[in-house]
């Protein structure tokens, strides 16, 4: 006799109530091993696809660059240093906090996890603060993007085409589109850890499980690296 | 209930994995309701909605296709639309059997259902993933069709600028729509690689897998891969609609050429994201109804993904009259022939495939067999486009427009064909008329070679791609032909649709393995419970023929299987 | 024509061939075409000759036969490979050829704009017709006013894309008096089908002779035409409007105050009379109107005072001054 059909499970979406204190383990996986690695693996596509979103525009900004040297080192002058320096030490120290919270959620320290993704939320919300004050000031003396001309020189004196090169515009459509699109993923991150800090004072993670925890420590971490390139190719090209 | 009978030999038992129980994913015990529908996470009712939406798509683009023919029977417009009319409709046509059908097709229509099967798993890695991946879909279909209704789409579907930033059409919407495509277009193939990678059922290694596996692995590496790139691309053109940020606008500096290699990088790749399920399909078709071990089974997957590489680099050769360096040509033509070997060992393969085999031509086979030829012809114009001097002359012509439709037309949407035929017993548990499916097979093959084979003739005398007007004297002929051509393969389609959609109501029902085929849809019932197997199959040696048999009462085969401890 | 699509004189893919490229282009196509033609016959025909020979039969297994064999795998991987650079290197020579240019090219600017191509020859001659002496090395350079176009002619088996922002260059060399079409094969908006031009293959004499007659319109035509005309096609529109509005230049309309003086930068002012005009176009640099840059190029050497004259008819008709 078959053996084909002898077993016959119902479709289980009950499943959690069978695997005791796994009960994140979905119908489809056999072990939360196989689970966890599925996802692991899931994740780290994704981020591949994120460096690949980004490196359109590297490959536009090296582009440029190699085109328009002067343009490229002259209209840099009008980024200040000083924020985006600061910007970048909240940026590499909110990493470090966010995988602090990935080993307090391993650990089963509530407390610890909390106060973690609080300050790694203190130190996304900083950066677009600082972001905003920069982009205000740029939009404020006409460094939009398009065919406007701003009205002040790097230094602060008044714009002067004779000494300015002609297209500006190129610089600042490639800033704004990287530092924008950079901007949109601090955004979705910042959602993601405000779930995060929300699931944790409900206490869901536990070192049985921490996923969640885990991969959005590693979409934060790309966010991050994606700025650490971002900061010298923008800031740091004075001659 | 299973039927299993005592077998010759006293070592093994035939067993029928059909099951009389009536409990399947679409029966009312995986419920009937609209929720079970829109909140399913059942890889198999996704593919069902993807099907459903595909169908659309592919009726839409149709229309347009026939609406464009009809006016090309004269010269000056046989309807006498405006040149913007027939700009919008050769658009909406391009855009929409390329972002909607075509690339999701066979990975996200078909591979969503049999993908999981194919390996012995409940479900895809990430089944909520697979749901938004459809919701994307259909939100970009969303964006298609507003496009549509809010002033249509002119600037062909490839975008380019700087056209594409002045036209006063609704560009934003439907790069809007392509995006959203692209995402969804990501996450399928994301999905899919990590469900082969994880999924497997025990004992199931790498070369135990169905070449449709490989196929659609080689295919989820392309999608990710390319299309973020195209996501980034087509978001640095809504900004250039929206801030005039310079980047490809050369009035502010910008360069409208590297819009063309931002596109193409994702766009020639994105070629294979069509052909290569196709060739999939028709590895699994050759064996199957050759009733023979696929011949080189190795070469066969390795060269999906070889094509899968180069296929990235190779994107200049749509670049040669662009103005980039004949250097850059040059490479770029090297590099593309390089592309005709992969492609060549599956053809060789397929055909030693059928050496001394036992040949039926079943509907599925009738379309494989279509395939290959007109694989075989889209192949071989390939290398008149990837040669310098004569694509220099054939570039912007008919002859591409017929080169490419014998690749994604007699390829990936005949391949889609025989798939849905071969496959449609376990996904509808139905069996179609097998006499009407031979002849839309046939139908298909006059209709599309009778459109197409005289676009490459008038293409290689001159006649330029998305002209209104033509001159009368030199290219009507041709034109007239096309479009009855057209008009029979339209015919053919609608057949396909009555004989399928008309099985559910009429056609007997099908057993669990009515070819015969060896791989491990076919070890559970038809249609397959709500987690597709009772228990995890035990992992064949696939393409074995000597495992199935044929058994006259049940209409299908039945499998023969070594009894444990026997 | 007949159903097999064969043309009225007889040829089937291709018309009569009218450069040494299109004939090179038209070997390597056929080389091709032959290689294609013999593999596909091949597979079609052992497909078909194994559907019916190793058909299905009832009762009967198929007969055993290997799934691998090594050495067809590398000999049907091996012949390809040779086969397709022989076609590589067939294409590669020709194209090396169409993109080299020999040094002494008689050069003509092509502009191409929605939905026309205009040719403007070494003297400054302009027309909407290619015309070029037979037998001589021609090159192309070629600009686009707003979008992608590409200039394709299809006797001569050339083509190159017409973009914005860049010069690209093509070159042939025709060597029989004839007429060809010349398509825009790069989709550019809504007339992109009737972007037609033509080019016409002359003797040198009867070049010449044609380019006298066609740089001398102003004598075939009224005053106004003939400065409508030139406006038209020296890229006057380009900075000078017609109807008021500020471009990079003044516009055409608001000039003509008769007699009366006008501002320059700098503070001077001038008088604006027919010398005022022509000092303009001659020497533009040295009188700037108030509230603009010196920017615009001399037309000494393009423009003759015939044509000058015309085009102050055309400005004094624009003003809707008495001639």
């Amino acid at each position: 006799m078959s053996s084909a059909n002898s077993v016959a499970d119902k479709p289980d979406h009950d499943a959690h109530s069978e695997f005791g204190e796994e009960w994140h383990l979905a119908h489809h996986f056999h072990t939360p091993e196989q689970q966890f690695e599925s996802g692991k693996m899931g994740i780290w596509l994704f981020l591949g696809t994120e460096i690949l979103f980004f490196s359109g525009l590297f490959v536009a900004y090296a582009l440029y660059r190699f085109n328009h040297p002067d343009l490229f080192e002259f209209a840099s002058g009008y980024l200040d240093t000083t924020m985006g320096a600061t910007n970048t030490v909240v940026l590499i120290f909110s990493s470090l906090t966010a995988a602090w919270a990935v080993r307090c959620a391993q650990l089963n320290q509530r407390k610890g996890l909390i106060i973690a993704l609080a300050i790694t939320l203190a130190c996304a919300a900083t950066f677009m603060v600082i972001k905003y004050i920069e982009y205000k000031h740029k939009i404020h003396i006409g460094l939009f993007p398009g065919a406007w001309s701003p009205t002040e020189m790097p230094d602060g004196s008044a714009f002067d085409p004779k000494v300015a090169p002609y297209n500006l515009s190129i610089f600042f459509g490639i800033y704004f589109c990287m530092t924008g699109l950079h901007g949109i993923h601090v955004l979705i991150g910042i959602g993601l850890i405000t779930w995060l800090l929300i699931r944790s004072f409900k206490g869901e993670f536990t070192d049985k499980y921490f996923t969640p925890v885990d991969f959005v420590a590693l979409y934060w971490h790309i966010v991050d690296v994606i700025w650490i390139f971002l900061f010298p190719l923008l800031y740091l090209i004075q001659g | 209930m299973a039927t299993s009978q005592q077998g010759s030999s006293a070592q093994t038992e035939l067993v029928d994995y059909q099951s009389d129980a009536g409990d399947h994913y679409l029966s009312a015990s995986s419920g009937t309701g609209f929720k079970s529908w829109a909140f399913t996470l059942d890889h198999k009712r996704i593919s069902l909605m993807y099907l459903a939406g595909l169908s659309f798509a592919l009726a839409l683009g149709g229309a347009f296709a026939l609406a464009l023919r009809t006016e090309l029977l004269s010269g000056d417009g046989f309807f006498g639309w405006s040149n913007d009319t027939y700009n919008q409709m050769f658009t909406l046509h391009g855009a929409i059997m390329t972002f909607l059908f075509l690339i999701p097709g066979i990975p996200a229509g078909l591979g969503n259902f049999i993908l999981p099967l194919m390996l012995g798993a409940k479900d895809v890695a990430f089944p909520r993933i697979n749901l938004l991946s459809f919701y994307l879909w259909a939100t970009g279909a969303v964006f298609f069709v507003a496009t549509l209704l809010i002033g249509g789409l002119d600037t062909g579907w490839t975008f380019y600028t700087p056209y594409s930033i002045e036209t006063q059409t609704a560009v934003m919407t439907a790069t809007a729509g392509a995006f959203v495509l692209g995402f969804s277009s990501i996450f399928t193939g994301l999905n899919f690689i990590v469900t082969v990678h994880k999924m497997r059922s025990k004992g199931q290694g790498w070369f135990q897998m169905p070449l449709f596996v490989w196929s659609i692995y080689a295919t989820g590496v392309i999608q990710i891969l390319a299309t973020p790139v195209l996501g980034i691309t087509l978001l640095l053109l809504m900004a250039e609609r929206l801030m005039q940020i310079g980047i490809f606008d050369p009035s502010l500096g910008g360069d409208p050429v590297l819009f063309q290699h931002f596109f193409w990088f994702y766009s020639h790749p994105a070629v294979y994201i069509m052909v290569l399920p196709a060739m999939g399909v028709a590895s699994e078709l050759f064996t199957t109804f050759s009733r023979k071990h696929i011949f080189g089974y190795g070469f066969i997957a390795m060269s999906s993904l070889a094509i899968a590489f180069l296929g990235f680099i190779v994107w200049g050769h749509h670049m040669f009259t662009s103005g980039q360096t004949p250097i850059a040509s040059t490479v770029f033509s090297f590099i593309t022939f390089s592309v005709a070997i992969p492609s060549a060992i599956k053809v060789f393969n397929w055909l030693a495939t059928l050496y001394k085999g036992s040949i039926s031509l079943e509907s599925p086979m009738c379309y494989a067999l279509s395939f290959m030829g007109l694989f075989l012809i889209g192949g071989l114009t390939g290398l008149f486009c990837a040669t310098t001097s004569t694509d220099i002359h054939l570039h912007d012509t008919y002859f591409i427009v017929a080169h490419f439709h014998y690749v994604m037309v007699g390829g990936t949407l005949v391949a889609f064909l025989g798939a849905l035929h071969y496959w449609w017993p376990k996904i509808s548990g139905r069996m179609y008329n097998e006499f009407w499916g031979k002849v839309s097979a046939i139908l298909v093959f006059i209709g599309f070679n009778v459109t197409f084979f005289p676009q490459f003739v008038m293409g290689s005398r001159g006649m330029p791609r998305r002209y209104h007007h033509y001159i009368e004297e030199a290219y009507q002929s041709f034109h007239v032909a096309s479009t009855i051509g057209a008009y029979i393969l339209g015919v053919a389609l609608v057949i396909v649709l009555v004989n399928l959609v008309g099985s559910i109501k009429r056609g007997r029902r099908a057993p669990a393995n009515p070819w015969g085929a060896t791989t491990l849809e076919w070890k559970t019932q038809s249609p397959p419970i709500h987690h597709n197997f009772h228990e995890e199959p035990d992992v064949p040696a696939i393409y074995e023929y000597e495992n199935t048999v044929y058994n006259r009462e049940i209409g299908g085969f039945v499998d023969r299987k070594v009894v444990k401890g026997a | 024509m007949n159903p097999l699509f064969f043309a009225s004189d007889g040829t089937y893919w291709f018309a009569p061939p009218g450069t040494e490229f299109a004939k090179e282009v038209i070997w390597t196509f056929n080389f091709i075409l032959w290689v294609s033609i013999v593999f596909f016959v091949l597979i079609v025909g052992l497909c078909g000759y194994f559907v019916v020979k190793y058909r299905r039969r009832d009762g009967v297994d198929p007969e055993p036969s290997p799934h691998h064999s090594t050495l067809l795998e590398i000999s049907w991987s091996i012949v390809p490979v040779i086969l397709c650079m022989m076609m590589f290197w067939s294409g590669f020579k020709t194209y090396m050829k169409m993109t080299t240019p020999p040094a002494n090219t008689y050069d003509i600017q092509v502009e191409a704009q929605k939905w026309s191509f205009g040719y403007t020859y070494p003297n400054g001659t302009f027309s909407k017709e290619l015309h070029v002496p037979k037998g001589e090395n021609i090159r192309l350079i070629l600009n686009s006013k707003d979008v992608l176009h590409s200039f394709f002619i299809p006797d001569f088996g050339v083509k190159m894309d017409v973009v914005p922002g860049r010069f690209n260059t093509m070159w042939f060399n025709a060597p029989e008096v004839n007429e060809h079409i010349v398509f825009c094969a790069e989709y550019c908006g809504s007339d992109h089908s009737d972007m037609i031009s033509k080019v016409v293959v002359q003797d040198r004499a009867d070049f010449e002779a044609w380019l006298e007659e066609e740089g001398n319109y102003v004598d075939r035509m009224s005053p106004v035409e003939a400065g409508a005309y030139t406006y038209d096609i020296y890229g006057c529109s380009q900075c000078h409007s017609i109807d008021g509005s500020k471009g990079t230049g003044p516009s055409f309309k608001g000039v003509w105050t008769w007699g009366q003086s006008r501002a320059l930068e700098g503070g001077d002012s001038v008088t604006v009379d027919e010398n005022y005009i022509r000092e303009s176009v001659l020497k533009p640099k040295a009188m700037i109107a108030s509230g603009y840059e010196g920017v615009m190029p001399s037309f000494n050497g393009q423009l003759n005072d015939k044509k000058i004259l015309a085009l102050i008819a055309f400005l004094k008709d624009v003003n809707g001054v008495p001639q």
